[in-house]
């Protein structure tokens, strides 16, 4: 048995002894390049000519390409063409690449690319919510609104009516490994693309629009990558883009790879968001009708902000029935990064708001957030804001189950008499839960394909459109096609994302690698089975049905053939020993300007319960304790989707906590690089960490009955967010309105604020 | 181009180099061991993690920041050599593949050098050891587990005998005397030490050092000596000498140190440097200046003292002459009644929003003395004199301190920036004194100190 086994990464052994290759890894060719982007340092403005003379002249440089070396500039832009690979006259934000540099040496390209000057005439920039509320400056022609009911009316005449802001941070996604392309020219002009992308297909459709070149004479190759988060779902076209122009112009291969520092400046982060509310609720705190206004501030260029603002709209209501709500979403075009994916895609900016209007109204009316919360679940049957059916809703269980086995109220009531004896260290607890929608909300997204080779040794090919960015992708779907011919793991060899191999493939995003591509793969490898059942069963006046494969064997009634012995024959006999598979999602559909249907296929839950301690001299503060009960359907690797779930209520919690973003009043990102924008590292992870998976199938008909993990798990760390919270509520009697991230310094001007 | 010779991996090496290239980058562009990964270019990461052992023992080190000649006679193990030479993996890339504890296995390298030289070092206090090793997909449960489930492990062979050479570079200066003399000669030259600073000049700022001298193996001015009446700090003393040194005389001081950089900037980075930067912040220089520190400046055979706070003159400005160096820390044996307080962003390896340093002291109920002194308040780490007034020779009681902290605003007006507001700074500091007083009295205010 493959499926469920608590398997490592496939890449373990590889990770540990630093034999894992990652692009920058790859061996290249004596006579590569190098390529830096010089960048600009004004935020908005008119760009009046370049002085790159400096630079043509510093030691090392081969050429500098500026925008009066293209006759079209190619384009970067996943969907808008808004994203000129260099600037042209508009003059967009702080880090916008201005000319590129084509250097012996990565160190040479980025000494050379300080070199430059640029004239710019510099326009007042647009940063704030306010700034582009006042110049209107939005995507999506305008704010979009999703209304069920009459929710204005009903707010009027609700028992209790509250109304506050909540306000989050973006979010730097810091994978470890920063972005990188290489571009390896072949004949007749074709391009041969090595790059750390969560998006393979369309790097290979950027890339051939920029050479003027049909798809198929572009290849590219994911191995692996070093994190990604979201990160590298289309920020990395630009660097793939400029390896190939530069390797099309040179004739020689060409590498790009961003410093850090380059990488913060240049590259879209989480999309920040202002959520106003107004909501009505009755004296036990159940919802009668709600309002929203999300703002978010999508950066300079549309990237992927309309769906990942939708996402945000669709988890406005997260775990509960809203019988009336309505959400305006702005879509603000601001003079900073391209806001861009970023683990959860907007769901955990909608889901915060909610789980805030909860806090709020447990606080208003003086009663345990938590039963507040469940109060105002959903019920089977009931159907969400977008016309959903709520068909399987964990929570109802999961919840009261959590809250058990972490002894959440024994240890309130313990908080509650810690915090009326102690002055200066207070602590405080939240539970909180997750319903996150799984697939693409763009619906022909839900697509994936895989190509599976059985070899005359008996050895396994595997391939298909994922890519492996730590989650376990690649591991999980081999056990699938492991189990699927009854074989060991070793027998199945992993191979890198190959657009050649298998064509036109979704990003792997949306938490949905193992669904989609596991189920391709297992299509793949049935046809091989039939096409050897079909083969052997006649053999022995048996009919296909009978054949089994399992334990490295065939086995057709009486008759049992080793694997090998099988695959040998089979071949002999000219059975097809190769297929690809394909799927789709079935049963979705939505409608996108209506803002009505069944986007998702199903949700994945869970819920966290953390507490935490907090100074209120300095605001500084500590998790103690973390207990986690999380629903990945039946797992298909429970050591994978734990490390899933440890890992992003860790990010998540960062997200919320601690890492902050700060760009000056020029629009300049003053925190870039892991000296001054502060990821968690080992003393901020909780001091106890509980993690649990809950015991159910999925029950729609997914790969093996499991559900998708990479994303969910991110916003239990909103549980460590609004313990924080429920801790500043214990230092006064109004209630805190905690912004995040909740710094040191912002729980400290918090507390301060609050009303004894 | 100097001549540089280590071990590499238990093989012998020579090599040919400019004195300012790093390690990782000989490492991953020349030998082609690409296991090494760069994440940050700064030290800030810990991917580019490396051992490197002397006739100190072993550290771990950042390689993005490493100079060649800093490891110049040392034995350099990289990832790659970490297994034992028959292949048999190390404890601790065993015990990271069984508890899980790579995702994206970017970090993995760092991570597994890391946990392989403190458990060399015997070492089980796996969260600060592994502070400096970012990783952003697990949360570190599994990473800290792993770690745990080596302890007491015995160290494989080939990592506990390394073989050390005899330096070569003629960029390396020996003694006080030699710098004081290189100094002279080349005023305008670089001294480089742990390099944790001076790496960043090189690395992200693309600067042309000229000429350079390496000063980490001075022998003489590395040590610690303590003796009946004062605690003398050679200035190429690195962070983690004198936070071990300090540990008996000195706690509160030697706990902050634990997040002063990481385990590999600590063991790199030297008080001399510390000082001589001048940094606004700097860490040390408050708690030393609280503790009455005299500095010791040369040039050539001249030697002068002066309070540390008078060193530092204003932003960017400190007294200290072309060709002069920073050659030792002094302060007076005392009981210990300081308190070093850092507030930061992040707990470990984060710049102090403001770091205080409280030391005061009593007799009969009577404050008889006290030394204030504050990074991230001004320019430069700065007293904080109206308070110190305000304290001596008042009662040691709450009212004493309320009073006392509400005149920080005298002493100082903050800055706001990145990472933190001006308010919040004096508040910082005005609640440090206040903590203070809490903390001498017995209340609970430690933070990591509470379980639930």
């Amino acid at each position: 048995m493959t499926i469920s086994a608590r398997l490592p990464h496939d890449s373990a052994e590889a990770h540990v002894t630093g034999f894992a290759r990652y692009t920058d890894d790859v061996p290249t060719p004596k006579n590569c390049l190098h390529l830096a982007f010089g960048t600009s340092r004004i935020a908005r403005g008119r760009l009046e000519g370049l002085e790159v003379e400096q630079v043509r002249k510093a030691p090392g440089v081969q050429t500098v390409l500026t925008k009066d070396d293209f006759q079209h500039i190619p384009d970067c832009a996943p969907a808008a063409h808004d994203e000129p690979l260099l600037a042209t006259r508009a003059i967009s934000y702080t880090g916008q690449p201005l000319f590129l540099v084509i250097a012996e040496t990565h160190l040479r390209a980025r000494a050379a690319a300080h070199l430059g000057t640029a004239n710019i005439i510099e326009e007042r920039p647009i940063l704030t919510v306010e700034d582009a509320l006042a110049a209107e400056t939005w995507f999506d022609s305008g704010p979009r609104t999703y209304t069920r009911g009459t929710p204005q009316h009903i707010i009027q005449n609700a028992p209790h009516r509250l109304e506050g802001r909540l306000e989050l941070g973006g979010q730097e996604h810091f994978y470890l490994e920063g972005q990188t392309a290489l571009a390896l020219p072949q004949d007749n002009g074709d391009m041969r693309i090595i790059c750390s992308s969560q998006h393979p297909s369309e790097i290979q459709h950027k890339v051939a629009h920029a050479l003027g070149v049909p798809m198929h004479a572009v290849q590219v190759e994911v191995r692996r990558m070093g994190g990604a988060f979201g990160g590298k779902e289309s920020q990395g076209n630009a660097l793939a883009i400029a390896c190939a122009i530069a390797a099309q112009r040179t004739g020689r291969p060409c590498k790009m790879r961003y410093d850090r520092d380059d990488d913060f400046m240049i590259t879209g982060k989480r999309h920040d968001i202002r959520i106003d509310y107004e909501v009505g609720f009755t004296p036990d705190g159940k919802i009668e009708a709600l309002l929203f206004k999300h703002y978010l501030r999508c950066g300079w260029s549309q990237d992927l902000s309309l769906p990942v603002a939708d996402r945000a709209m669709l988890h406005a209501d997260n775990a509960y029935f809203i019988p009336h709500m309505e959400i305006t979403s702005y879509r603000l075009r601001t003079n900073i990064q391209s806001a861009t994916a970023f683990r959860g895609f907007g769901g955990p900016q909608g889901m915060a708001g909610i789980e805030r209007v909860m806090d709020h109204i447990a606080h208003h009316l003086g009663k345990d957030p938590l039963e507040v919360r469940q109060a105002n679940f959903y019920k089977k049957g009931q159907t969400t804001h977008y016309g959903q059916k709520i068909d399987e809703f964990a929570l109802e269980e999961l919840v009261p189950t959590l809250a058990a086995t972490a002894d959440y109220t024994d240890r309130r009531a313990a908080i509650a008499a810690w915090n009326a004896e102690q002055k200066i260290l207070k602590r405080g607890i939240a539970l909180t839960p997750v319903k996150f929608g799984i697939s693409f909300t763009l619906t022909h997204l839900n697509q994936a394909g895989a190509l599976v080779h059985v070899y005359q040794d008996g050895s396994v090919m595997l391939n298909h459109g994922g890519t492996e960015m730590g989650q376990g992708l690649f591991q999980k779907v081999a056990q699938v096609a492991a189990h699927r011919f009854g074989l060991p793991l070793e027998r199945v060899k992993i191979t890198a994302t190959d657009t050649a191999k298998v064509p036109n493939t979704s990003a792997t995003a949306a938490s949905s690698g193992s669904d989609l591509n596991g189920m391709a793969v297992a299509i793949a490898c049935d046809k091989i089975k039939a096409a050897i059942a079909a083969w052997i069963a006649p053999l022995h006046q048996a009919v296909p049905e009978d054949v089994t494969f399992k334990e490295t064997r065939v086995i057709v009634g009486a008759t049992s053939y080793s694997w090998e012995d099988a695959i040998a024959q089979a071949y002999q006999a000219r059975v097809p020993l190769s297929a690809t598979g394909f799927y789709k999602t079935p049963s979705i559909a939505w409608d996108r300007n209506k803002g009505q249907g069944r986007p998702f296929y199903y949700f994945a839950y869970g819920a966290a319960c953390t507490e935490v301690v907090v100074d209120t001299l300095t605001g500084e503060n500590r998790i103690l304790r973390t207990d986690i009960l999380h629903d990945v359907g039946q797992s298909l690797n429970p050591a994978l989707d734990i490390g899933q779930i440890e890992g992003g209520y860790v990010q998540g919690a960062g997200w919320l906590t601690m890492e902050e973003l700060v760009w000056d009043d020029k629009g300049v990102l003053k925190t870039h690089a892991p000296s001054t924008y502060k990821i968690p590292a080992t003393n901020d992870t909780p001091e106890i960490f509980n993690v649990h998976l809950w015991d159910g199938a999925n029950t729609e008909d997914t790969i093996y009955r499991s559900k998708a993990v990479g994303e969910p798990p991110f916003m239990l760390g909103i549980s460590a967010f609004l313990a924080l919270s429920d801790t500043v509520a214990s230092c006064g009697s109004s209630y805190p309105a905690l912004n995040a991230p909740a710094t040191p310094e912002r729980l400290l001007m918090t507390m301060r604020g609050m009303q004894t | 181009m100097t001549t540089v010779a280590f071990s590499l991996n238990g093989k012998r090496r020579l090599i040919d180099c400019e004195p300012t290239q790093t390690l990782l980058d000989w490492l991953r562009e020349e030998e082609g061991l690409t296991g090494t990964k760069e994440g940050c270019n700064e030290g800030d990461c810990g991917a580019c993690t490396v051992m490197v052992q002397d006739k100190n023992g072993a550290r771990a080190l950042n390689a993005c920041i490493l100079f060649l000649p800093q490891i110049d006679g040392h034995a350099v193990t990289t990832v790659e050599g970490l297994r034992a030479p028959d292949g048999q993996l190390h404890p601790a890339q065993e015990a990271l593949i069984a508890h899980h504890g790579s995702q994206c296995g970017f970090c993995t390298p760092g991570v597994a050098m890391s946990m392989a030289t403190a458990h060399l070092n015997e070492a089980t206090d796996h969260k600060d050891q592994l502070a400096g090793n970012l990783c952003r997909c697990t949360g570190y449960a599994p990473i800290l587990k792993a770690a745990k489930t080596i302890e007491g492990k015995p160290a494989p062979e080939h990592l506990a005998t390394p073989a050390l050479l005899a330096a070569t570079s003629e960029t390396h200066l020996r003694s006080s005397d030699e710098i004081a003399e290189w100094y002279l000669e080349n005023p305008t030259g670089t001294l480089i030490a742990g390099g944790t600073d001076v790496g960043l000049w090189v690395t992200k700022e693309f600067r042309a050092l000229g000429d350079v001298a390496f000063i980490g193996q001075a022998d003489d001015l590395r040590e610690i000596r303590i003796s009946d009446t004062e605690i003398w700090i050679g200035a190429c003393a690195t962070i983690a000498d004198l936070r071990r040194a300090l540990r008996p005389h000195h706690a509160h001081f030697a706990d902050m140190l634990k997040r002063y950089g990481s385990e590999q900037v600590r063991n790199a980075a030297t008080i001399g440097g510390n000082i001589a930067n001048g940094s606004p912040i700097g860490d040390s220089p408050p708690a030393l200046i609280a503790l009455g520190a005299t500095l010791h400046l040369r040039r050539g055979d001249q030697r002068r003292s002066m309070p540390l706070e008078s060193f530092f003159i204003e932003y960017g400005k400190q007294d200290r002459s072309l060709g002069e160096f920073v050659e030792a820390v002094t302060f007076a044996r005392q009981a210990d009644d300081l308190c070093v307080y850092k507030v930061s962003k992040r707990f470990d390896q984060d710049i102090s929003s403001v770091c205080g340093a409280i030391n005061i002291k009593r007799e009969n109920g009577i404050i008889t003395s006290a030394r204030i002194a504050f990074g991230g308040m001004a320019g430069i780490p700065k007293c904080a004199a109206s308070v110190e007034t305000a304290l001596i020779d008042q009662p040691w009681d709450e009212l004493t301190f309320t009073r006392a902290a509400k005149i920080f605003a005298e002493n100082f007006s903050p800055m706001t920036d990145h990472r933190a507001s001006a308010e919040y700074r004096l508040a910082c500091a005005e609640n440090m004194l206040l903590r203070f007083f809490a903390e001498k009295s017995g209340q609970l205010t430690d933070l990591r100190a509470v379980v639930t």
